[in-house]
């Protein structure tokens, strides 16, 4: 930990206005309501919640996707307000996302190919043969073969298309990767492959993650740096020793104690209280 | 007598590519009282079997059973009506999106009466006060206040809630529940498991867990049966499961466990592989 | 990222790219078999898209297939039966018609006009439809408003009333009732489209493209519409059906094709006086609009089956 801190937010707001009926005034409704923390350069934030939390909110807000209502966004040294400047090219090629669902977030119309493709396309001045090499040694580094650069997403399993989304997001050398939910939709063995694959990339590029679940145990594998939201609120936020050894909001306590756990000695717990 | 048995279990379907089978040869026993998990990933027909014997797989299945019985009675010699007697009362089913379960035109009272007129001879005033129990039982507030409401009024929490009281409306012997809380969040997923080991518990049915997470197969289960691919891996009671996995492939899941990670990266069911795909099911002796 | 190809001679490098584009090749192909797959498990539609290749075949060669020329007055065989009538000839299988012409003839290039009809119908209303749909339900706001009050405004009237009026205000005659079709038909194109995607804008690969730098035009029509096809594909069939139905509707009442041009339509309007002196003359050209109407119909109504995205596994 440096303190080079790559990605800055400072009280940060996001508030949706429901538009009323004809007799009832519109809502507004905040979705995250004053959130500050720093990511340092090559280390992984997790972000913890349960729905509503406005979890998936804040990574819409820090890959510029939605504008924020209120406060301050920096990646990278600068400053990010799409409401008023929109996003840069430069901006683009830093922060990019991995959705949670895999069937969802590739094009179903698009071979393999041109959806790793398209960001060079749209973003370089390549030429085509070389983003079609570059494409090729992306498969390779995420663990699929040359062969499937001309296949049809739904030629693939759930954990080979998260690896092409996780492709696509990289291939424009990003700094930031905002990853929502990106295993939560896998199963067990496939989960260990993307987040071992994460693991490699991380250490590869020197990529810092922001890492949105609701699953404790991916989390505390994970993460460098741990923040627990309730309500829009951040009400936990510290280390990830700090967080999972000792919890402070009782909210934290309660998502730890609701948990499952698969080791023995809770097993051996659950069985003695079920015989007596 | 075992409640259900299920002896060498084949299911198959028709598609584009020709016939697949989905399941190959699976044996399941659930005894009154017991909570049998069956854990699996995608793809290993976990919820296939449970579906083969409720009757809800479409015509494109081809279901062939060594045996398949309910309480010594035969389900596939069962005239379609006493069929449908034993399922929906004897044994019934909630599924995973409790949303879509529920029928958005209707209110949850109308919904869980529906079952009871269906199952039961109840009179209407007997019915109404069964539904308001029920809602109770599953720990609903405000039960009478909430039998007029529509599923879209409720959370996932709570329509799981009612899909249970549905379930257990007619105090079914089996409950079979396909990935109860997956849609759910892990605060509502404990007291959705705790609800159904308490409802278990108190009437002494037996209760089938489909799941793929190894958390709450740790913290429901009696007895767990391993699936990969459409073939049974292991079965074992749930403590000897975890604390000395049989079968190459559980040993592979248990570790790919994040909260059983030891080094840098997680070991992967990949590093397994080959030596469960050339061992099959001698290895659940 | 790029060391791999660095080492990598030419000739390697043309070998890549070949195996590439077979592969490539293969994913269509294997897209193209289970089409065809769910698509042929509908027996109607089989036969139906049977009949109506048969029917294009017999269009573009209708100059060889056709036994006598369309126009031709055999001035000797006024309003013969068919063949197997007493009375009939062998000349003229189906009969003949109040001028002596061969009616199997007319209609064989009638079958000329019906296509065609279909064709450039659909092709307007399609093309037109997609273009407003598209922007429509991609902008929302004000635009999409606009853009259905007036498509609303549209459906509003008897769709052959609607046709009727634009073909007195622009004039009788072929082209005029094409176009009069198409912009009747325009309004189903344009809700189906701006349906399809406004369920597909929201989707997460919509996003990511659009972070990927893809501007508004690059996401409306490569990104989302291709998405958007196949309840268009269903809807284009069924309009084809539809155009040749009233382009025979308009031609009837004399607003459509004008005699002595081989329109189907036409053909009944011409022979309506006979109805009862001379069945065949108004049984053919119905029996040929009713059989390509239901084939065209039943090979919708197979597509619709093929393409149902609830069908496949994706």
């Amino acid at each position: 930990m440096s303190g080079d801190a790559i990605l800055k937010v400072r009280d940060l707001k996001r508030d949706y206005v429901i538009k009323g009926g004809i007799f009832t005034k519109p809502r507004i409704l905040s979705a995250v309501k004053g959130v500050s923390f720093d990511v340092e350069r090559g280390t992984t934030l997790a972000v913890v919640g349960e729905s509503g939390c406005g979890k998936s909110t804040l990574a819409r807000i820090l890959t510029m996707i939605d504008p924020a209502t209120a406060g301050t966004v920096e990646i990278d040294g600068q400053p990010i307000d799409i409401a008023k400047y929109g996003v840069s090219r430069e901006m683009r090629q830093k922060v990019q996302i991995v959705f949670q669902n895999p069937y969802g977030s590739l094009n179903p119309r698009q071979k393999i190919g041109a959806v790793l493709e398209e960001p060079l396309l749209l973003n370089t001045d390549m030429p085509a043969a070389e983003r079609r090499d570059a494409a090729l040694a992306m498969l390779q580094k995420v663990g699929l073969k040359p062969e499937h650069y001309g296949r049809y997403p739904h030629m693939f399993s759930g954990g080979q298309r998260q690896r092409i989304a996780i492709a696509r997001s990289i291939m424009l050398k990003p700094k930031l990767l905002v990853l929502d939910e990106p295993v939560s939709a896998l199963d067990l063995s496939v989960q260990a492959q993307i987040l071992n694959l994460l693991a490699d990339l991380q250490e590869e590029f020197n990529l810092t993650y922001v890492f949105i679940s609701h699953d404790l145990s991916v989390v505390r594998y994970i993460a460098d740096k741990v923040m627990v939201m309730y309500f829009g609120e951040a009400v936990e936020y510290g280390t990830r020793d700090e967080v999972f050894d000792n919890p402070r909001h009782s909210y934290t306590k309660t998502l730890f104690a609701a948990t499952p756990r698969a080791d023995v000695n809770s097993i051996k717990a659950r069985l003695a209280k079920r015989a007596a | 007598m075992p409640l259900l048995e299920i002896r060498n279990l084949v299911v198959e379907f028709d598609t584009a590519a020709g016939p697949f089978r989905a399941l190959d040869g699976v044996d399941y026993t659930v005894d009154a009282g017991e909570v049998l998990a069956i854990v699996g990933e995608s793809g290993s027909g976990k919820s296939v079997a449970m579906l083969a014997v409720m009757g809800l797989l479409p015509d494109t299945a081809t279901i062939t059973a060594d045996r398949m019985a309910f309480e010594g009675r035969d389900l596939a010699t069962l005239s379609p009506k006493d069929r449908r007697q034993v399922i929906g009362k004897d044994i019934s089913m909630i599924f995973q999106e409790p949303i879509a379960s529920l029928n958005p035109c209707f209110t949850v009272g109308f919904q869980i009466g529906e079952v009871l007129k269906t199952h039961t001879r109840l009179s209407g005033s007997e019915r109404a006060a069964r539904v308001i129990e029920l809602l109770k039982a599953v720990g609903i507030p405000e039960p009478e206040r909430r039998l007029s409401s529509f599923p879209h009024q409720m959370s996932g929490g709570q329509c799981q809630r009612v899909m249970i009281a549905m379930a257990i409306a007619c105090s079914p012997k089996l409950l079979i529940a396909d990935e109860p809380t997956t849609a759910l969040d892990v605060t509502i997923q404990k007291q959705i498991l705790d609800l159904l080991l308490k409802l278990q518990a108190e009437s002494g049915m037996g209760l089938i867990m489909i799941t793929h997470d190894m958390g709450v197969v740790a913290e429901t289960a009696d007895r767990v049966v391993v699936q990969y691919q459409g073939r049974q891996m292991e079965e074992a009671d749930v403590l000897s499961l975890f604390e000395s996995p049989k079968h190459p492939y559980t040993k592979a899941l248990l570790s790919a466990l994040p909260e059983n990670a030891t080094g840098d990266r997680l070991p992967t069911v990949g590093d397994f592989r080959a030596l469960f795909e050339t061992a099959p099911k001698e290895a659940t002796a | 990222m790029t060391e791999a190809s660095a080492t990598q001679t030419p000739a390697t490098e043309t070998a890549v790219a070949a195996k590439l584009a077979s592969e490539s090749r293969n994913a269509t192909k294997a897209m193209l078999t289970e089409f065809w797959y769910y698509f042929s498990q509908n027996r109607g539609a089989v036969i139906g898209l049977a009949f109506f290749l048969a029917l294009v075949v017999v269009a573009v060669f209708a100059p060889l297939v056709a036994p006598h020329a369309p126009d031709t007055q055999y001035r000797d065989s006024f309003l013969t039966p068919p063949v197997w009538e007493a009375g009939g000839k062998a000349a003229f299988l189906l009969g003949t018609d109040a001028v002596g012409r061969d009616i199997l003839s007319r209609l064989i290039y009638g079958a000329r006009y019906s296509l065609f009809i279909g064709v450039i119908v659909v092709t307007i209303a399609l093309s037109g439809g997609i273009v407003l749909g598209v922007i429509a339900g991609y902008f929302r706001g004000a635009v999409d408003t606009f853009i259905m009050r007036v498509m609303d405004i549209i459906l509003a009237f008897p769709s052959l009333l609607l046709a009727l009026v634009l073909v007195a205000i622009l004039g009788p005659g072929l082209t005029n009732a094409m176009i009069a079709i198409a912009l009747v038909l325009q309004p189903h194109f344009v809700r189906l489209t701006r349906a399809a995607v406004l369920s597909e804008r929201n989707r997460d690969y919509v996003v990511a493209a659009r972070l990927a730098g893809a501007g508004n035009m690059r996401l409306m029509f490569k990104t989302i519409l291709p998405n958007c096809l196949s309840p268009l594909i269903v809807q284009a069939t069924l309009s084809f059906s539809s155009a040749i139905l009233d382009a025979a509707a308009l031609g009837f009442l004399g607003m459509g094709a004008q005699p002595p041009t081989p329109e189907w339509g036409t053909m009944l309007a011409e022979a309506r006086e006979f109805i009862l002196r001379a069945w065949w003359v108004v049984t053919f050209p119905g029996l040929a609009i009713l059989i390509t109407v239901l084939a065209i119909n039943l090979v919708g109504d197979g597509l619709r089956d093929a393409l149902d995205p609830k069908l496949k596994r994706s």
